[in-house]
C-alpha cells in the first residue's frame, strides 16, 4: 500500500518551472530516496509535501486521504538548511518545537529526557544552543524532528555537518525508525548512503521525474550485460579464441598474477557454457554480473537528459 | 489555534524574560519620576536663603521696598559710593546694595551690586515694587492736581480684567458645554507620541524576529509545524502582550508616583466641587486661588472628567493596538524580504518617513485642529493613530471617529493579509536582493 502519493504536481516560479508533472509513490514502511542534482526541484518537491509551500496544480495523498494541515503534527522534516533559536535553552527549545507539533508539554518533556538520555546529553537541557558545537546542535536538531513520532520523516541531507561516528549513529536510529515501520523520504548526493539504507528511489532532473521504483529493479535494469571475470591461465592462454563470438573483451588487468577481465555479452550465453570452455584450460576464480552502482546510474541518466 | 497560543507564549515569555526588558520596563518610569520631581521642585522651591540688603535711598521715595520672602531691606546711608561697594558688603555682610539716584523718578535705572548672580525672581521683584511705588506717587500727583472728587476709585473701578469662556456646542445633544481644550490636547499628543513610540519600538522588534527566524533557518522548521500565516498572526500578538505589559507596568507606576508627588507638593483641590462650579459657569468663591490659576485648574479638572477620561482612554487603546498591528505586518514582510538588518533600510524608509510625518501633523493639529490637513491625516490608518489622538480633545464628531476607526482595521486587515503573502515567499527566499518590483510578483503567488 502507498503511503504518500503525490500525482502531476506542477510548481511555477515567477521565472521558470520548478516541477513539472511530477507523480510519485512512496510505500509504508520504505526508506525512499529523492535524488537529483542541485536545482532539480528536490527542495521544492519536499516544501509541497510538508506543506509549507501549496502546488500549482496536482493532488497529494496521505495514507489514502487527501493531505490536510492536521497531517502536518504526523509528518517531520529536518531540513538541508537547518538551524534553531540561538539564544533560546536547548530543553526548552526542543519542548516548543514538539508542542507545535501537537504535543503536550508533559509529553514532550518525558520523551526529551529519554532522547537525551540515549544520547548521553543529558547535560545540554540548560544549555544555550549558542553555546553548543554545530555537531552537537545537529543532534538536537535531529531529535525534535523525530520526537513527536512522526509516521513519515523526511530528512533532507541529513548527514552533512556530521561527523563520520555521528553519521553512523544517525544511521543507526534511521534505521532504527525504519523499523518501527515509520516511512522515510531521504533526500541526498551521498551515493552510498542511498545504496547502503534506500528501498525505493526516485531520481528528478530539471523539474521532472526520470525514474522511479525499488532500488534493486533499478539497478539491474541499468546492468548492461557487462561481467566480471577473474581468472588464473598461462601466457600462452588466447582468452579472446576461448570465449566464443558471444563475448567481447572490455578491458583485462593483472594483478598477483590474476587476470581481472571486463567482458561485454553480445549474445545470450549461459553461465554454465561459458565455465564448459574455460575450465581445463584456466583456475577460474570468480564469475559475476555487474550491477552498476546509483552513482553511475545518476550520472548517465542526468547526462542522457541534457 | 491552539497552537498559536503556544507561538505567543514563546515570543512574549523569551521576551520578557530578556534583561534588557526588565532595565528598560524600570529605568524609564524612574527616570521619568525624577524628571517630574525635578520639574516640581524648580517650580514649587521656597527661595529659602536670607538675604539683607543695603539700601543707598538718594530719592524722595520713602521706603520703597518691602520684605519679599526672606530678603529684608535696610536704608543705609548715602556716602556709600560705586567704588566702596565692595568692601562694604563684605564689611556688613550684605548681600547687595542698591542705589535709588535722586532722579529715579524721572530716570528709572537701578543699578544692583552683588557679589552674586541676583535670582530673576529678586530682580522682578525688586522692580516691580519700585515701579509700583512710582506709579502710584505720579498717580497721586495727577489725582491732586485735576481736583476731580473720588477719581481714585473711579480709575480704580475701570480695571476690568477680560475672562474668556470658550463653550463646545456638542452635534449631537446640540449642549453648549464649557470646553477646555489645552491641558486634554496636551495629553492628546502625549498619548500620540507614546503611540509613536510603541509601533517604532515593536513593529521593529517584529521584524528582528523573523529577520532573526530567517537567518539562523529555524523557519523552515517552524512553517512545517504551522501555517506561515498563523506563525506571524502570533508572533505579531506575541510582541503586542509584551508592549502592552511593559506600558501598563508604567502607567502604574506613573500614576502611582505622580499621585504620591501631587500629595506631597500641590495643595488639596476639591475636584468635583470645581467641576460642578465649571458646569454652572461660576467661578466666585470657589478658593484663595486668583482668577488665572482657578481657570487653568478647572482645564485640569474638566480634562480629569471621567466620562472624557474613559472615552480617551479606550480611543488611546483602539489606535495603540490597531496602529501597532496595521506596522507591525508591514515591518514582518520587510523582514521577511530582507537577508539581514542592513538590507531593511530601502523598505523601512517610506514607512518611518509616514510615521514622522504622522507625528509632525500631531503637532500641528494642537494648533489648528479643523485643518483639512489634519482631517484628513487623522482619518487615513498610517497617520490616524497619532493624529486622531491629539485631535479628540477637541471634539471630533462620532461619524469620522468611526470612519477613521473602520478604516483602522480594514486596512489592518487588508495588510496584514497583503504582508502575509510576502512573508510566506520571502522567509524561504535566501541570497537575492529583493527589489520594489520583486515584491510585487510575490504578492501574486
Amino acid at each position: 500500500m502507498s503511503f504518500f502519493i503525490a500525482r502531476h504536481i506542477v510548481k511555477n516560479y515567477s521565472n521558470h518551472r520548478a516541477l513539472d508533472d511530477v507523480s510519485i509513490e512512496i510505500p509504508e514502511g520504505a526508506i525512499y530516496g529523492l535524488l537529483g542534482p542541485n536545482g532539480a526541484g528536490k527542495t521544492s518537491l519536499i516544501r509541497i509535501i510538508t506543506q509549507i509551500t501549496g502546488p500549482d496544480s496536482g493532488e497529494l495523498f496521505f495514507k489514502g486521504h487527501p493531505l490536510v494541515p492536521a497531517d502536518m503534527n504526523r509528518i517531520g522534516y529536518l531540513p538541508e538548511e537547518r538551524g534553531l533559536y540561538k539564544k533560546m535553552k536547548v530543553g526548552e527549545q526542543a519542548v516548543y518545537l514538539a508542542r507545535l507539533k501537537g504535543m503536550t508539554k508533559h509529553d514532550a518533556i518525558k520523551q526529551l529526557k529519554a532522547w537525551f538520555e540515549k544520547f548521553g546529553i543529558e547535560s545540554w537541557w540548560d544549555r544555550k544552543v549558542e553555546e553548543l558545537s554545530k555537531g552537537m546542535a545537529q543532534k538536537v536538531q535531529f531529535i525534535t524532528t523525530v520526537l513527536h513520532e512522526p509516521e513519515m520523516l523526511i530528512f533532507d541531507e541529513p548527514f552533512s555537518g556530521f561527523d563520520p561516528i555521528n553519521v553512523e549513529l544517525l544511521k543507526k536510529e534511521i534505521l532504527e525508525l525504519r523499523d518501527k515501520g515509520t516511512t522515510i523520504i531521504f533526500s541526498t548526493h551521498n551515493m552510498a548512503s542511498v545504496e547502503e539504507i534506500c528501498s525505493h528511489i526516485a531520481l528528478i532532473n530539471r523539474s521532472h521525474k526520470i525514474i522511479e521504483g525499488p532500488i534493486n529493479q533499478i539497478r539491474n535494469k541499468y546492468a548492461n550485460n557487462t561481467y566480471q571475470l577473474i581468472c588464473k591461465y598461462q601466457p600462452e592462454f588466447q582468452l579472446q579464441q576461448e570465449i566464443g563470438t558471444e563475448f567481447e573483451i572490455l578491458s583485462e588487468k593483472i594483478e598477483d598474477g590474476q587476470h581481472e577481465i571486463i567482458l561485454q555479452r553480445l549474445e545470450e550465453c549461459p553461465v554454465n557454457t561459458l565455465l564448459r570452455r574455460l575450465i581445463d584450460k584456466a583456475d577460474v576464480i570468480s564469475y559475476q554480473k555487474i550491477i552498476p552502482g546509483m552513482n553511475d546510474i545518476f550520472i548517465k541518466l542526468v547526462k542522457e537528459k541534457q | 489555534m491552539n497552537k498559536t497560543l503556544i507561538i505567543i507564549g514563546r515570543e512574549f515569555s523569551t521576551r520578557v524574560r530578556k534583561k534588557s526588558f526588565l532595565v528598560v520596563t524600570l529605568i524609564v518610569p524612574i527616570l521619568m519620576a525624577l524628571f517630574y520631581a525635578f520639574l516640581l521642585w524648580i517650580i514649587l522651591k521656597d527661595d529659602t536663603q536670607e538675604r539683607k540688603i543695603a539700601v543707598v535711598n538718594r530719592s524722595a521715595i520713602e521706603s520703597p521696598f518691602q520684605q519679599i520672602n526672606n530678603t529684608t531691606f535696610d536704608y543705609t546711608g548715602t556716602d556709600i559710593t560705586e567704588e566702596s561697594a565692595p568692601e562694604f558688603l563684605n564689611a556688613n555682610n550684605y548681600y547687595a546694595v542698591i542705589w535709588l539716584n535722586a532722579d529715579v523718578m524721572e530716570n528709572p535705572e537701578v543699578p544692583v551690586y552683588s557679589f552674586s548672580q541676583v535670582p530673576m525672581d529678586l530682580k522682578n521683584e525688586i522692580a516691580l515694587q519700585l515701579q509700583e511705588k512710582i506709579e502710584s506717587i505720579k498717580r497721586d500727583s495727577v489725582i491732586a492736581r485735576t481736583q476731580i472728587p473720588d477719581l481714585e476709585e473711579k480709575l480704580a473701578a475701570t480695571h476690568t480684567p477680560v475672562h474668556v469662556r470658550t463653550l463646545k456646542i456638542s452635534e449631537e445633544t446640540g449642549v453648549a458645554k464649557e470646553s477646555s481644550s489645552e491641558i486634554a490636547s496636551i495629553l492628546g499628543l502625549a498619548a500620540g507620541m507614546v503611540i509613536y513610540f510603541f509601533i517604532f519600538m515593536y513593529a521593529s522588534q517584529v521584524m528582528k524576529g523573523v529577520i532573526e527566524e530567517k537567518t539562523n533557518r529555524i523557519i523552515e522548521v517552524l512553517v512545517s509545524s504551522v501555517k506561515p500565516f498563523q506563525f506571524l498572526l502570533g508572533k505579531i500578538i506575541g510582541v503586542a502582550a509584551v508592549g502592552l505589559v511593559q506600558f501598563l507596568i508604567w502607567v502604574a507606576f506613573g500614576a502611582i508616583l505622580i499621585i504620591g508627588m501631587q500629595a506631597a507638593f500641590l495643595p488639596e483641590i476639591d475636584m468635583e466641587a470645581l467641576r460642578a462650579a465649571g458646569d454652572m459657569g461660576t467661578l466666585t468663591g470657589t478658593s484663595q486661588l486668583n482668577a488665572e490659576q482657578l481657570q487653568i485648574v478647572r482645564n485640569i479638572a474638566m480634562t480629569i472628567d471621567p466620562a472624557f477620561i474613559l472615552k480617551f482612554l479606550a480611543a488611546f487603546l483602539f489606535y495603540f493596538i490597531g496602529g501597532y498591528l496595521l506596522y507591525a505586518s508591514l515591518f514582518a514582510a520587510i523582514g521577511a524580504a530582507v537577508d539581514n538588518e542592513t538590507d531593511s533600510q530601502q523598505f523601512l524608509t517610506p514607512l518611518s518617513i509616514v510615521l514622522v510625518v504622522g507625528l509632525y501633523i500631531g503637532f500641528t493639529a494642537m494648533k489648528s485642529p479643523e485643518s483639512s490637513l489634519v482631517f484628513w491625516s487623522s482619518l487615513i490608518p498610517f497617520t490616524s493613530p497619532i493624529v486622531m489622538l491629539v485631535r479628540l480633545p477637541f471634539g471630533v464628531p462620532a461619524w469620522e471617529l468611526t470612519t477613521s476607526m473602520g478604516l483602522l482595521v480594514a486596512f489592518f486587515i487588508f495588510f496584514t493579509w497583503l504582508s502575509g503573502r510576502i512573508y510566506r515567499i520571502g522567509i524561504l527566499m535566501y541570497g537575492k536582493k529583493v527589489t520594489w518590483k520583486e515584491l510585487y510578483k510575490w504578492l501574486k503567488y
